[in-house]
């Protein structure tokens, strides 16, 4: 009963619709936090929804965030909103088809250095083409979306996405993930595609990153390239996805709360220490929980049932 | 102008390459997979600009003490910080997944020590830029010495590896750690030497590189993504390969500087990048992985 599909989705559904409300319970500093909070919670568990089934570790994640970002801020007064998002959509998603397409049917750390290097690249052809072509480096994002709806379209882009994260999890695709982040070489012994499965799974993580940075543009009134493609979010975003534990859908979250109000913090008062902080917190994650929250309480409620089998599953 | 492209383009090739071959001895040796190591460059050209603004140092006496430094840190690095993942690590995969991530946070340390003692503004100092005509065509005096330099520690690596019998061991461990653990090879030994091998020529780079290069705290980032495209281009642990694909990149990095548009090199860098990938995934001069 407690693990039907109904009951999930139901209870998800509710808990979605009483976070509608926050705008109504919050001054503008709540709200601005609750914004930071569901745009990491997407981010975070985007990049989980394909490094955590897979092991493949990307450091992308920004690069798809700018892509939005700056879609909206081009497009964004010349063609209407829901037009807009369906182009940053689009952009992102063929980004990551020619990303996934060239790297993930190599070995896993041909992925990595790409996607290490492709924030920079996209940043630097951006830069060229603004300074090239449209003679600007910098566009300004006037468009008429207040906060409250901001939060709202995150939201509702969060709820599609632990939707979506569910029924992966329970479909074929989800079981063949999982065989192939335990052993690839298994995988494809038992007939899976696994380069196809692969591509599917990162252009839809890329899309949900892309459609944040979509709606998060018009919060900045001015754009360019280096706020648009700062590497820290990439960071942040797999910081707090670590944190929480990957191997749940539900892990990254956990990570995300303690995390943005512990970066809120620092960025107010250490913010020449910023960088070095976050580093040192990153090092910590993955020397003391490299299994992340979710993973830490499923290990320590597996053993004080003294279940050898459920550590193992937890895992 | 093609003169100058060419000699432009080796001083970059030959610094692409000497950087490319520590990172090459840290992942091919002792399989670290080191985001942080263009920030180890970077550091390195801080506290050479360091010592000749405030100690009046020549770059090239620094090197003198700097070099052993970055021997001697990259060697606590790996013992302090990577000896516990090596140990956790159940697979070669496991230890590579566990030491991206864990110099992925040594980077954000690193550049946030830079940005705490440095800020974040573009660096350089004026060493030995005394225009020189060499071949027809004017260039600076320093950026010669730092090829000279860069084929000068190039050569002694290349010389240390093929020819000495420390250098074999490590070369077997980058094939085979278990065969080389199987003749007498201290693979634990191997793996700690070779990443405070790499760390020092990290470090000999970015000095290097200081002499005629602006820099900031930020641009670690391309150095790693370059030699990582380098050490792949040659092929994984191979020192030769890194060499001529360090050479090959800033030839194609300076004829498009010079003829096409300065601002596209890093887009031509990765087209390098992924035509290697997709034709040859086993390096230029690889045979099949």
């Amino acid at each position: 009963m407690k693990n039907s599909p109904a009951f999930v989705i139901g209870a998800g559904a509710i808990l979605f619709a009483a976070l509608a409300f926050v705008p109504f319970y919050v001054d503008g500093y709540g709200l601005a936090l609750a914004i930071g909070i569901a745009s990491y919670t997407i981010l975070a568990t985007a990049w989980a929804l394909f490094s955590g089934p897979t092991r493949y570790i990307s450091l992308a994640t920004v690069a798809f965030f700018g892509v939005g970002a700056y879609t909206v801020a081009v497009l964004g007064e010349v063609l209407p909103w829901p037009l807009v998002m369906l182009v940053a959509a689009i952009n992102g998603m063929l980004l990551a088809l020619v990303v996934g397409l060239s790297t993930l049917r190599l070995a896993g750390i041909y992925f990595v250095i790409f996607t290490f290097g492709l924030t920079e690249l996209i940043k630097q052809l951006v830069t060229w083409y603004e300074v090239k072509i449209t003679r600007t480096v910098g566009r300004y994002v006037f468009l008429d979306i207040d906060q409250q709806t901001i939060y709202w379209q995150l939201l509702a882009l969060a709820a599609i996405l632990f939707l979506v994260g569910y029924l992966i999890g329970r479909s074929r695709l989800g079981f063949a993930l999982r065989i192939i982040g335990g052993d690839e070489t298994v995988a494809r012994h038992v007939g899976i595609d696994t380069t196809h499965a692969k591509v599917a799974l990162f252009v839809l993580s890329a899309l949900f990153m892309t459609l944040t940075g979509a709606i998060m543009a018009p919060r900045w009134t001015y754009i360019d390239p280096a706020i648009a493609f700062n590497p820290q979010v990439s960071f942040q975003a797999v910081i707090m996805a670590l944190l929480g534990g990957v191997q749940r859908l539900w892990g990254p979250v956990l990570g995300v709360i303690p995390m943005t109000l512990l970066f809120e913090y620092l960025n107010a008062n250490f913010p020449n220490y910023f960088i070095l902080i976050l580093g040192i917190v990153f090092m910590l994650i993955v020397y003391l929980l490299p299994q992340g929250v979710a993973g830490a309480v499923s290990s320590l409620r597996a053993w004080s049932r003294r279940d050898g089998k459920s550590v193992e599953e937890a895992r | 102008m093609l003169t100058n492209a060419i000699l432009s383009g080796l001083t970059m090739g030959g610094m692409y390459a000497l950087v490319a071959m520590g990172l090459t001895l840290q992942y091919g040796v002792s399989r670290i997979m080191n985001l942080a190591y263009g920030e180890f460059v970077i550091a390195a050209s801080f506290v050479a600009f360091l010592l000749f603004t405030s100690g009046g140092l020549s770059p090239l006496v620094s090197l003198l003490i700097i070099v052993p430094a970055g021997f001697a840190v990259s060697y606590l690095v790996y013992g302090i910080l990577l000896t516990p993942l090596v140990r956790r690590a159940r697979s070669r995969e496991a230890l590579e997944a566990d030491s991206i991530l864990s110099t992925f946070g040594l980077l954000f340390i690193v550049q946030g020590l830079m940005l705490v003692f440095f800020g974040g503004n573009y660096t350089s100092y004026s060493y030995f830029n005394t225009p020189v005509q060499i071949l027809g065509t004017t260039i600076a005096a320093n950026r010669l010495v730092v090829l000279g330099f860069a084929v000068l520690f190039g050569a002694a690596c290349y010389f240390f590896l093929m020819r000495t019998r420390t250098g074999v061991a490590l070369r077997a461990v980058a094939v085979d750690p278990i065969a080389a653990g199987l003749v007498a090879v201290d693979v634990r030994w191997a793996a700690a030497l070779a990443f405070a091998l790499g760390g020092a020529i990290a470090v000999t780079g970015g000095v290097l590189v200081s002499m005629f290069l602006t820099f900031n705290a930020n641009i670690g980032v391309v150095f790693t993504m370059k030699a990582l495209i380098v050490v792949i281009m040659g092929g994984v642990g191979n020192v030769a390969g890194a060499l001529a694909a360090g050479i090959i990149l800033g030839l194609v990095e300076s004829f498009v500087a010079t003829f096409v548009d300065p601002g596209l090199t890093i887009a031509v860098t990765y087209a390098v990048f992924l035509a290697v990938l997709l034709v040859r995934p086993g390096g230029l001069f690889g045979t099949a992985k």
